[in-house]
């Protein structure tokens, strides 16, 4: 840093500005060196964040755009050679000219028509389908049927279309190709929480048998939360053992807090398919000592049952931990002194030692709560059909059913969620304060 | 927790309880881990206990599963093991590909999660680190956002750039699921790093580089062994990532047991785990004998 002459002598009258030797002021100099500091100090950051900004914040942020933005009706990508072509120009010139909810004309089929033709040439009509289809189910198979004879139908074309297929003429389809027309939509947005826009381009809620969403976003929250809660049961007690236990021996106990945190995933979640299906340990165990009868074994796992225990399992050490160290240090003569004075040890307990751990409840139950949201693993192998959270449904539209706006939008709503509560985390709790073992 | 010499007999009868209690949760958390590896040795191919295995028949008891691990896809497993049979099983066995697989993306990815975790540890534990909390914030990110939009994010961007079905794309995926472990464990080791330290050395003439290298990288370095380890082992145990931006053929350890876990789940897969809960605890160890020797040096005694 630099050197500064501490100037101003006494007898001077007016004090003169403080300068470094080399004559710069003293105050722009310090600000050069702090600035020069915090520089340092970002440039050692930098390669971490730009990595980070690249592989992880870009992927993301461009899966989150593809959750507004799916460009099947409007563009069609040849995979051979990558070429882009423009489809549905005619139709989409007749939805511009004409505004929502006019009747389709006879202009309209015309375009309509000389936009399928395209669609043979480009061979592009099963994934014009499949667009539309993911917003009026069951109309796939109308564009790959019509488009296969577009090429000899003859005017008035309105008629000619409606003979192949009546179902050309209903005004929920037209509303569809409409809002698909533009690359740019919130539908997906509305189908991940089972809404949709009928006819007339209102909102309405989808048929009772096809919602899915909210009914799986709430199985989410309620799993979550109750394998929260039984974390903090269960891992309060030991907790409070082992900070109140002497060192040697709260050590050689936090291995079997430790262990389970560095054994893989997949090996718990294999010993508890071992344990829990029906011809495993605890199953034989019970039928052995007579409580359960051999023919009436009782199913827990590939449901419910199997996500809740191997996820407990699984995340426990995550409120072990921050319980343990907000524990560790509170001082025992408080609890005394309460007794001392007349408490019983549960009141001593509920008012003077519960209170000091809250902190770590909160840690806890935070850190718990986040992971079990997000969790796919473990319910994708034991959860059979009712064990299933959200993050399976991304990975089945993801994999499976190839509605990948779809799934994008399901992440994003999930991930939205995700990061209020880490925000929540970091304000509670503060980053810094993670610890792992 | 000793109880005191006062304590009523109700307290009595809970002191007790609770050690009970606090036994059974015990065994909740270890049980399930260790039961695998008595059963990896079973000679049948079920998933409990045997009456020979009750009764401790050794003929209840076998390696099969150890075996099939090594000859499972192999071209000729049954002619006499010689070295040829040896050189067949390295070259052709699907778990010691995938064992192969999963060290050499673990060993990479590991490297640059660490290198740069490091470096960026060192900077945001400055006093002067401008927007600290917010870069801390997006540092620690991956090991919060749900492992299957981090996988679905890199899909896509992967497959748009060209690293999708390449080893340099999952070993950076996985270097970036590895990093928040390393800052994390890096940074909780410089807390109350004493910075008169590389004042002095800076006093007597070293420059940063030597600074670096003689002082803070000896005091720093159980941490960042540490955070490499859990990078490690966050690579290992990867599968999600894998399944999406792989290649069919780049099997790697987790994923070959999530097949397994899949279609058709043998006890071969118990013989693997118990593999890797011996090398977990192995880890283990190596981490609680490192954070002891940390806070040695930096003068935090422990009883």
């Amino acid at each position: 840093m630099a050197d500064a002459t501490m100037g101003a002598a006494p007898t001077q009258a007016q004090p003169e500005q403080l300068t470094t030797v080399d004559g710069k002021p003293l105050k722009a100099a310090l600000m050069a060196a702090q600035a020069k500091a915090r520089r340092r100090a970002f440039l050692l950051v930098l390669p971490l964040l730009a990595f980070v900004l690249v592989t992880f914040v870009a992927p993301i942020g461009q899966m989150l755009h593809r959750s507004i933005h799916n460009p099947g009706f409007t563009e069609h990508t040849d995979l051979s050679d990558g070429t882009q072509t423009e489809i549905m120009v005619n139709l989409r010139g007749w939805f511009d000219a004409n505004p929502p909810g006019t009747e389709p004309d006879e202009a309209a089929y015309e375009a309509l028509v000389s936009d399928l033709v395209l669609l043979r040439e480009l061979r592009a009509q099963g994934a014009v389908g499949t667009r539309i289809n993911y917003e009026a189910p069951g109309t796939r198979s109308l564009f790959t049927k019509t488009t296969r004879r577009a090429e000899r139908l003859e005017a008035p074309f309105k008629e000619a279309i409606l003979d192949i297929d009546e179902d050309w003429a209903d005004p929920q389809l037209w509303r569809v190709m409409r809002d698909a027309s533009s690359a740019y939509t919130l539908n997906f947005y509305l189908a991940a929480v089972d809404l949709e826009k009928n006819s007339e381009g209102d909102i309405v809620s989808v048929n009772e048998n096809r919602a899915v969403y909210i009914l799986l976003f709430q199985r989410t929250l309620i799993l979550s939360l109750l394998i929260t809660a039984l974390t903090f049961i269960l891992g309060f007690p030991i907790a409070h053992l082992l900070a109140t236990l002497p060192l040697k021996y709260s050590n050689i106990l936090m291995i079997f807090v430790l262990l389970p945190f560095w054994t893989s995933l997949l090996v718990r979640t294999t010993s508890w398919i071992v344990l829990l299906q029906s011809q495993g340990v605890v199953n034989d165990t019970l039928v052995a000592s007579g409580l359960v009868a051999d023919e009436s074994r009782i199913q827990m796992i590939y449901n419910q049952t199997g996500t809740i225990v191997a996820m407990t399992h699984i995340l426990l050490p995550f409120m072990v931990l921050p319980l343990y160290s907000v524990m560790r240090p509170i001082n025992p003569s408080y609890v005394r002194a309460a007794r001392s004075l007349g408490a019983t040890s549960w009141t001593a307990f509920r008012r003077i030692y519960f209170p000091q751990t809250v902190p770590g409840i909160g840690a806890g139950a935070l850190l718990v709560f986040i992971l079990a949201v997000g969790y796919y693993i473990t319910p994708a192998l034991v959860g059979g059909s009712d064990g299933q959270l959200i993050s399976n449904l991304i990975a089945f539209h993801m994999t499976n059913s190839l509605n990948w706006s779809l799934a994008a939008a399901l992440a994003a709503l999930l991930l939205f969620g995700v990061l209020a509560l880490y925000w929540l985390y970091d304000r509670l709790v503060g980053i810094d304060n993670l610890k792992l073992g | 927790m000793a109880l005191p010499k006062h304590a009523s007999p109700l307290e009595k009868i809970w002191h007790y309880c609770y050690l009970v209690i606090c036994g059974l949760i015990f065994l909740f958390l270890i049980a399930p881990i260790l039961i695998v590896i008595p059963l990896s040795f079973n000679a049948e191919p079920y998933f409990t206990f045997t009456e020979k295995m009750l009764s401790f028949d050794p003929t209840g008891y076998s390696m099969r599963w150890y075996d099939l691990l090594l000859t499972f896809g192999m071209q000729a497993p049954d002619v006499a093991r010689d070295g040829s049979w040896w050189s067949d099983a390295w070259q052709n066995s699907a778990w010691i590909q995938a064992a192969k697989n999963s060290v050499i993306i673990g060993f990479f990815s590991t490297i640059l999660a660490t290198v740069l975790g490091t470096l960026a540890a060192l900077g945001l534990s400055r006093p002067e680190m401008p927007y600290r909390r917010a870069i801390m914030a997006i540092l620690i990110s991956p090991m919060i956002v749900p492992i299957i939009i981090v996988a679905t994010g890199m899909f896509f961007f992967y497959s748009q750039v060209g690293l999708a079905n390449t080893y340099i794309g999952i070993i950076m995926a996985h270097a970036t699921l590895g990093i928040p472990f390393v800052i994390i464990t890096v940074t909780a080791t410089l807390v109350g790093f004493d910075h008169s330290l590389t004042r002095a050395a800076a006093n007597l003439g070293a420059t940063p580089t030597t600074t670096f290298f003689k002082i803070i990288m000896p005091l720093i370095l159980p941490g960042v062994i540490s955070g490499a380890l859990f990078a490690f082992v966050t690579s290992f145990d990867e599968v999600v990532v894998v399944l999406f931006v792989a290649d069919f053929d780049q099997q790697t350890i987790p994923r070959q047991m999530w097949n397994g876990i899949r279609e058709q789940i043998s006890p071969a897969i118990l013989s693997v785990a118990t593999i890797l809960v011996i090398v977990s605890i192995a880890l283990l160890t190596t981490v609680e004998l490192l954070r002891r020797r940390s806070d040695r040096l930096r003068g935090i005694s422990q009883s």
